[in-house]
């Protein structure tokens, strides 16, 4: 029962886990270079849950100062995941951008046709 | 001059920030190299005058963005130890610009020059921000900033397998971010705040049960940024991306960006962690070694059996880090000296050496062993420069290399490891064999093919290398700048420590 409950009242903990081991396993896993890629920015996505969570307080409004309002949320978390998205997103299509040069020069985007085009890397 | 002394943290990012967004618009290759080696010449002296104000005070330069305090706003402080990491990338960077021109002018397309000088600013600005920030976020934008830049650096190499190497890399270094992440998100989790040393003011007061949450975050941390560091085993994207990056590329990566990411480590286990936690309590120290002796024997002996020379200095790389972490997880004043002063001394050295390979390139357009064949006897300045650094490296008595495994070993027997300074020697030997086998192949056979009409390059990219040589002989005589800096920059982070 108690871990029901903690279960219940910590669930974003638990689907930021599961978003960061399931984007890891596919990076690892999977020979596409473009479902690494899925897999990478899977992995990337699930740290913004991880800041959110705890920067939002239940019952806490934007922090506008206003005298009817005693609880704020944290804006800082917020901030930096702004930030973390940017770097995600560049990175992503910097990883796009050499799948699709990838692809000119080998014909393929599959790891195992790549390695066996060039020999042993 | 006076007006500009308390902004020089600051325009020591701004400078090549700015610079890159010009370079990004200029069409002409040589417009772009004129403008870098402007913003690559001014570094130095503002490194410089920042490391002379730092000991000259003894008090770390603190620059608050905005004029926003501690805890609220993003802070720069430099202390001794970013002083002296600063100098190194700059110092290589001049170094290696004139060198810059006439290898990028042959490696690289005619229209893509520019944008090359660009990424390599940028990625300047990113370690340099890494080096001056006291702000764990933000080291972690710069860290990104450095490593997007890099990737697209190694992938405008000529063969398509840098296209491979540098997705390799993307991959590996974004989860090492990631990671990196994660860890700061915890701390901030843990004691709301992002500073540096507000984190560890906050630690120090923390009840011991909620260490545990601490002790995760530093795992993530350690592990984050040993990727970046290409600590073994976690080394596997560095022998591609700098045998298969353009030669400059692979220059300025391996003397400054593995050792920016060593500075990273350093700070958050000395100046962070070391301060709440009592380090011998956690095993982080002993898996640094054995990772650290992992990496001298086993990437070793990885570069005795390669064919690729600019792969086997690569992997030579990784030992060499080897003995930088082997230093810190000593973590008493003989090994952290020695591990400092050999970021500085490794980085002058493989900068040479790799410049070596790069002009070898120029002449005769491939690094592999039986190409470089005899090529000592008609290019013998240049390559009596690469024997003297791979010398250096080797750690003969006479050159930097010397000074700084001098005092591992001292580390070592501090300790009380016998075992630990006969390994590093044992190690050295190693090198011995693959810097002599290189050495065999470019001296003692007949020059055939390419080789056989090569001769030194011109001035512009001899000089460099030869400086860097002279640098590297001259450190192993007088180290009172090099080791005398890193054992003041070791007194401050172990006097810090629990």
């Amino acid at each position: 029962m108690e871990q029901l409950e903690a279960f219940a009242t910590h669930y974003n903990y638990f689907i930021t886990i599961f978003l960061m081991v399931a984007g890891l396993y596919i990076v690892i896993a999977r020979g596409n270079l473009i479902k690494k890629l899925v897999g990478l920015s899977l992995f990337q996505t699930s740290i913004y849950l991880l800041y959110l969570t705890p920067a939002k307080i239940i019952g806490g409004t934007p922090p506008i100062y206003d005298p009817a309002y005693a609880t704020y949320s944290n804006p800082l978390p917020h901030v930096l995941i702004l930030t973390a998205i940017v770097v995600g997103v560049a990175t992503l299509a910097l990883g796009l951008a050499l799948v699709v040069r990838i692809h000119e020069a080998y014909g393929t985007v599959e790891e195992d046709d790549i390695i066996s085009k060039d020999g042993q890397l | 001059m006076t007006a500009v002394q308390p902004h020089l943290p600051i325009l020591l990012i701004l400078v090549p920030l700015f610079a890159a967004l010009f370079t990004a618009f200029m069409r002409s290759g040589n417009a772009a190299w004129g403008l870098t080696l402007v913003a690559s010449w001014v570094l130095p002296v503002i490194a410089v005058s920042m490391l002379l104000e730092v000991i000259g005070s003894g008090q770390p330069i603190v620059y608050e963005l905005g004029n926003w305090e501690a805890p609220f706003g993003i802070v720069y402080r430099v202390d001794t130890l970013g002083a002296f990491v600063a100098v190194l990338v700059t110092v290589i960077g001049a170094v290696a610009m004139p060198f810059a021109r006439l290898s990028v002018a042959c490696e690289i397309d005619a229209h893509v020059q520019s944008w090359y000088y660009t990424m390599y600013l940028l990625c300047l600005t990113g370690l340099l921000g890494i080096t001056m920030t006291g702000d764990a976020f933000n080291a972690f934008v710069f860290l990104e900033i450095s490593s997007l830049a890099t990737y697209a650096m190694i992938a405008m190499g000529q063969h398509r397998r840098a296209l491979v190497a540098a997705y390799q890399y993307l991959i590996m270094g974004t989860i090492g971010a990631t990671l990196y992440v994660i860890g700061v998100g915890l701390l901030y989790v843990m004691t709301g705040s992002l500073n540096f040393y507000d984190i560890a003011d906050r630690l120090a007061t923390m009840p011991p049960e909620q260490l545990p949450s601490v002790i995760t975050a530093v795992g993530f941390l350690v592990v984050g940024v040993s990727l970046k560091l290409a600590l073994f085993p976690m080394h596997v994207w560095l022998p591609n991306a700098y045998a298969y990056a353009p030669s400059f590329g692979t220059v300025f990566l391996a003397g400054t960006a593995t050792k920016v990411a060593v500075y990273l480590l350093i700070r958050l286990l000395f100046s962070v962690f070391g301060v709440v936690i009592d380090l011998d309590d956690l095993p982080i120290l002993e898996i640094l070694i054995v990772a650290s002796v992992a990496a001298m024997f086993i990437a070793s002996i990885s570069a005795v059996f390669e064919t690729n020379a600019k792969r086997m200095l690569a992997y030579s790389s990784v030992a060499q880090v080897g003995y930088i972490t082997l230093g810190i997880g000593l973590a008493n004043q003989s090994g952290l000296t020695g591990a400092l002063v050999h970021v500085f001394n490794h980085g002058i050295i493989k900068t040479a050496l790799f410049m070596g390979l790069g002009i070898a390139a120029y002449r005769i357009g491939t690094c592999r062993m039986t190409d470089l064949s005899g090529i000592g006897r008609t290019m013998p300045l240049t390559m009596g420069a690469l024997v003297l650094a791979g010398l250096g490296l080797i750690g003969v008595p006479g050159t930097a290399g010397f000074v700084s495994k001098w005092y591992l070993v001292v580390g070592a027997v501090e300790q009380g490891w016998w075992w630990l300074a006969f390994l590093i020697v044992l190690s050295s030997l190693i090198a011995i064999v693959y810097i002599g086998r290189l050495t065999e192949v470019i001296f003692f056979r007949e020059p055939t093919g390419a080789a056989a009409e090569a001769k030194d390059p011109p001035w512009s990219m001899l000089a460099p290398m030869l400086v860097l040589v002279l640098a590297t002989v001259y450190f192993g005589f007088d180290t009172s700048w090099s080791a005398g800096i890193a054992a003041t920059a070791a007194t401050e982070l172990l006097g810090g420590i629990k």
